[in-house]
C-alpha cells in the first residue's frame, strides 16, 4: 500500500473532527438536550399555565399548598447545612488521614447513591418505627420520627449524603495536606487552619455540593414517601403533594406545584452560575500551581 | 540556637524511616541532610519542625527537652518541597500570614505588619511581588516568597525540604547564593535536606550523610569528600 497516492486532505489540527461528524455530534447533543431536558420541562410549565396565571397562583395558595411549601423548605434548610457539615468533616477525615479501612469508608460514602430511596424509607421505618424498641421509646416519650418532620429530616440527609463528601473528597485529595502543614507551622491554630486555609481551597466545591444537595432534598420523593406517612398539610412535601393531586385529576394545581419547585431548582442553579462569574478571577487563581 | 538529636527512631507501620540517629547541630550552622529518596531525612527535618513526632528519643533546643512540643511552640520557619503557597492569598497576605495568626496581645498593628512584609520582599529582591497570587509568580519566585513567608514568623530556626529541587538549573544556583546570604545574615540555624550531592558540598558547614534511615557520616564538605566514612558514602558522593 502506498499512501503518496492518495489525496491529501487541507491541513487541520490534529484533535479538530472532520466538518461533517462535528455537525452530527453537536446535532446530537442538542437533540438530546431538547427531547430530554427542555421539552419536560417546557410541558410542566405550559401545564400550569393551562388555565391562567390566576388559577395556577390560587393553586399553590390554598392551606395544604402552602403547608407542603414550607415543609419543603423546612427540610431543606435543615438536610443541606447538616448535610454540608457531614461531608467536609468525613472529606477531612477521609483525605487528611492515613487509616484502615478507607477505601471501605468511601464506599460507605456512596451507599445512598446506589441504595434505592424506598428501602431506606423502609429502614428508617423499621428502625425508628412505633414498633421498634427505639422508635416505641421515643413515641412514648413524645418525640415520633416515622410519620413525623424527623424521619422526612432523616430520610432526606440519608439520600443526599453523598453529594458534599463526593465534591470534596477529590479536591482535597489533590490538594493534599501541605498548605495546612504550613499554616501550623506558621503558628496557627487547627480551628484558624481550617477557617482560612482549607475552606477558601475548598469553597467551590462546597458550594457546588450544596446545590445539587438542596436541588436533591427538594425534590426527594421515594423515601420520603414511605417515611412520611403521607399526611395532608402534615408530613406532606412538595413532590408527594404534586403526586397526590395528580392522582385526584387536578393537574392545574399538580403542574403549578411541580412549575414551582422546578423554579426553585433553576434558582439555585442560577445562584451558582452568578457567583462562577462574579468571582472568575479568584476561581482561575485558586487552581493548582 | 543549637539543636541536639538523641537517638531519633521513627517508624510507620512495619516500614522502619529512621533507626535511632544522633546528631548535634551548633548554633548558627547552616546544615544539610544528604541522602537518596528514602533515606529519611525528610522524616528527620520534619520531627524537628514538629510534623511528626519521632516513635523514640528526644530532641533538644537549646538544651532543653522539645519533644512533646507543638509544631506551633518551635516557632520552626519551614519552607516546603513544593512551596505550599496559600494560592487563595495574595504575595502580601501569604507573608503576613504568620504575624496575625498571633494571640491578640503578641499580634503586631499594622502599620508594623506592612513595615515587615515590606522590609522581607527587600530582603528576597522581590519588592513589587505584593499583589500578586502565588499562580502569577515563576518558580524561584514562590521559593523565595516561601522562605519570605517562613521568615515573618521570627523563627528560631529555618528547615527547607529539598528547597531547589523543583527549579531549573541556572535559577538553582542564583537560590542557593541568596540562601547563603540570608542565612549569613540572620545568623538562623538552618537544616537543608537535599539529594544532591553538589547542592550539599557547595552550600553547608556541615554535611549529614544519610541512607536506610541512618546516618553514615557527619563532616564538612572538604573532610567528607576526602575521607568517606563508609563504602556508600563513597559510592554517593562519586556518583
Amino acid at each position: 500500500m502506498s499512501d503518496t497516492a492518495l489525496p491529501r486532505p487541507a491541513f487541520r489540527a490534529a484533535t479538530d473532527e472532520a466538518p461533517l461528524l462535528r455537525i452530527a455530534l453537536i446535532g446530537i447533543a442538542v437533540a438530546g438536550l431538547a427531547v430530554l431536558v427542555f421539552a419536560p420541562l417546557a410541558v410542566v410549565f405550559a401545564e400550569a399555565l393551562k388555565q391562567g396565571w390566576s388559577a395556577a397562583i390560587q393553586s399553590l395558595g390554598n392551606r395544604d399548598a402552602r403547608s407542603a411549601i414550607q415543609l419543603t423548605l423546612l427540610i431543606t434548610a435543615i438536610a443541606v447545612p447538616a448535610n454540608a457539615a457531614f461531608g467536609i468533616a468525613a472529606a477531612w477525615f477521609i483525605t487528611k488521614f492515613d487509616f484502615r479501612g478507607k477505601a471501605f469508608l468511601i464506599t460507605l460514602i456512596d451507599l445512598p447513591f446506589s441504595v434505592s430511596p424506598v428501602v431506606a424509607g423502609l429502614c428508617i421505618v423499621l428502625l425508628f418505627g412505633a414498633n421498634s424498641a427505639i422508635g416505641g421509646w421515643l413515641v412514648a416519650h413524645g418525640w415520633p420520627i416515622v410519620f413525623a418532620i424527623p424521619g422526612i429530616v432523616l430520610a432526606t440527609i440519608f439520600v443526599t449524603f453523598p453529594f458534599v463528601a463526593r465534591e470534596l473528597i477529590p479536591v482535597m485529595i489533590e490538594q493534599g495536606r501541605a498548605e495546612e502543614e504550613a499554616s501550623l507551622t506558621l503558628g496557627a491554630s487547627g480551628w484558624r487552619t481550617f477557617w482560612s486555609v482549607t475552606l477558601p481551597n475548598i469553597r467551590w466545591a462546597l458550594l457546588y455540593g450544596t446545590l445539587l444537595c438542596t436541588a436533591r432534598a427538594m425534590g426527594e420523593f421515594g423515601a420520603v414517601a414511605v417515611v412520611s406517612g403521607k399526611i395532608r398539610g402534615q408530613t406532606a412535601t412538595m413532590p408527594i403533594t404534586i403526586e397526590m393531586l395528580y392522582n385526584e385529576y387536578l393537574s392545574v394545581a399538580a403542574f403549578s406545584m411541580a412549575a414551582l419547585l422546578t423554579a426553585l431548582a433553576l434558582v439555585t442553579l442560577l445562584l451558582k452560575t452568578i457567583l462562577e462569574l462574579r468571582h472568575a478571577d479568584q476561581l482561575a487563581a485558586t487552581r493548582r500551581h | 540556637m543549637h539543636i541536639d538529636i538523641d537517638e531519633i527512631a521513627k517508624t510507620f507501620g512495619a516500614t522502619t524511616a529512621l533507626r535511632p540517629v544522633s546528631l548535634n547541630i551548633p548554633s548558627g550552622a547552616l546544615v544539610a541532610l544528604l541522602g537518596p529518596s528514602g533515606s529519611g531525612k525528610t522524616t528527620l527535618l520534619r520531627i524537628l519542625g514538629g510534623l511528626e513526632f519521632p516513635t523514640s528519643g528526644r530532641v533538644l533546643f537549646n538544651g532543653q527537652d522539645a519533644t512533646g512540643m507543638t509544631v506551633q511552640e518551635r516557632r520552626a520557619g519551614f519552607v516546603f518541597q513544593s512551596y505550599a503557597l496559600f494560592r487563595h492569598m495574595t504575595v502580601f497576605d501569604n507573608i503576613a500570614y504568620g504575624l496575625r495568626a498571633r494571640p491578640r496581645g503578641q499580634r503586631p498593628p499594622k502599620a508594623e505588619i506592612t513595615r515587615r512584609v515590606t522590609k522581607l520582599l527587600d530582603l528576597i529582591q522581590l519588592p513589587d511581588i505584593a499583589g500578586r497570587y502565588p499562580t502569577q509568580l515563576s518558580g524561584g519566585q514562590r521559593q523565595r516568597v516561601a522562605l519570605a513567608r517562613a521568615l515573618a514568623i521570627e523563627p528560631r530556626m529555618l528547615l527547607l525540604d529539598e528547597p531547589f529541587g523543583a527549579l531549573d538549573a541556572k535559577v538553582r544556583k542564583e537560590l542557593r547564593q541568596g540562601l547563603r546570604d540570608i542565612h549569613d545574615e540572620t545568623g538562623l540555624t538552618t537544616v537543608f535536606v537535599t539529594h544532591d550531592q553538589d547542592e550539599a558540598m557547595e552550600l553547608a558547614d556541615l554535611v549529614v550523610v544519610m541512607s536506610m534511615g541512618r546516618i553514615e557520616q557527619i563532616g564538612r564538605p572538604q573532610d567528607i569528600r576526602s575521607k568517606p566514612a563508609t563504602e556508600f558514602v563513597r559510592d554517593f558522593i562519586s556518583a
